[in-house]
């Protein structure tokens, strides 16, 4: 049964990312994503990730993807005739072959390793919401500060990018 | 029981899938679209190996992922609008100011 589950997820996730590039329309693409992340998100449930679950379906889906969304239709593009690069033929065969080696090598790899404190079962006795938020907030707290700041950051770069600039004549009378 | 080279297979397309919508799309958007699909693939991957090894440490850095992406998305979107603005054109072969 979970394997019918992964296969879903995997398969329908793989067909919206190609669709995502190779589709003419943006707005298209834009709601390609859309099946992609949410796929992705259910991938995340099948690996015992409930809260990345969540915060993929809400941020990702919710608030990225709305973001991409306003800004195609604030821009009100129109499809190009030619809408890949001229020398798009020319990367396919490299990228596939490349890609089929690369599946070949870790069909094969065996992907060992020591095993960590957090099994399935000591997540599932308080949560995984519960698991990260001890980890997060004891080992990673100095990472999980700089990442507030990056955001504040992210937020007063993009609002001073996108600020509509006074005319040359008003700047020069102030 | 699905082994773990089925979820890096799964991520290794994607990320394949992404990598290639970056070199060969000529709208700025769906370049930073694809983008986002790679970083969702690393994301799987991280998440895949944190199960897999029991380990918490891969579902913290996928977190950072997310917030890294969403500062990403803001800011590339900004500068799309900003580019706009002065050429009216989302074209990837037409932004050339900074080439020499």
């Amino acid at each position: 049964m979970a394997f019918v589950f992964f296969a879903y997820f995997a398969v329908v996730s793989i067909v919206a990312g190609i669709l995502t590039v190779a589709l003419k329309n943006p707005v298209q693409c834009g709601l390609a994503l859309l099946a992609l992340l949410l796929h992705v998100s259910g991938l995340f449930v099948m690996l015992n990730a409930e809260f990345l679950w969540a915060v993929q379906v809400i941020v990702y889906a919710g608030a990225i993807l709305v973001l991409y969304l306003f800004v195609l239709m604030l821009l009100n593009l129109k499809t190009d005739d030619r809408y890949f690069h001229a020398k798009a033929p020319y990367l396919l065969a490299p990228a596939v072959i490349g890609l089929a080696y690369l599946l070949f090598l870790l069909v094969r790899s065996p992907f060992g390793g020591s095993r960590g404190d957090a099994s399935p079962a000591a997540i599932l006795l308080n949560g995984d919401a519960h698991a990260i938020g001890i980890k997060m907030f004891s080992d990673y707290l100095l990472q999980f500060e700089i990442i507030g700041v990056f955001l504040t950051g992210a937020i007063v770069g993009a609002i001073v990018l996108a600020k509509t600039p006074k005319s040359i004549e008003t700047r020069r009378d102030a | 029981m699905i082994p773990l080279s089925a979820y890096v297979a799964v991520s290794a397309v994607l990320f394949a899938t992404g990598l290639l919508g970056v070199l060969i799309r000529r709208n700025f958007i769906i370049v930073l679209m694809s983008v986002e699909i790679m970083l969702n693939a690393a994301t799987i991957n991280l998440v895949a190996f944190s199960h897999y090894l029991e380990a918490m440490q891969g579902q913290i850095v996928a977190l950072f992922i997310i917030a890294i992406a969403a500062g990403e998305a803001a800011i590339g979107l900004a500068i799309i609008i900003v580019v706009f603005r002065g050429k009216i054109s989302t074209n990837v072969d037409e932004m050339n100011l900074l080439k020499w």
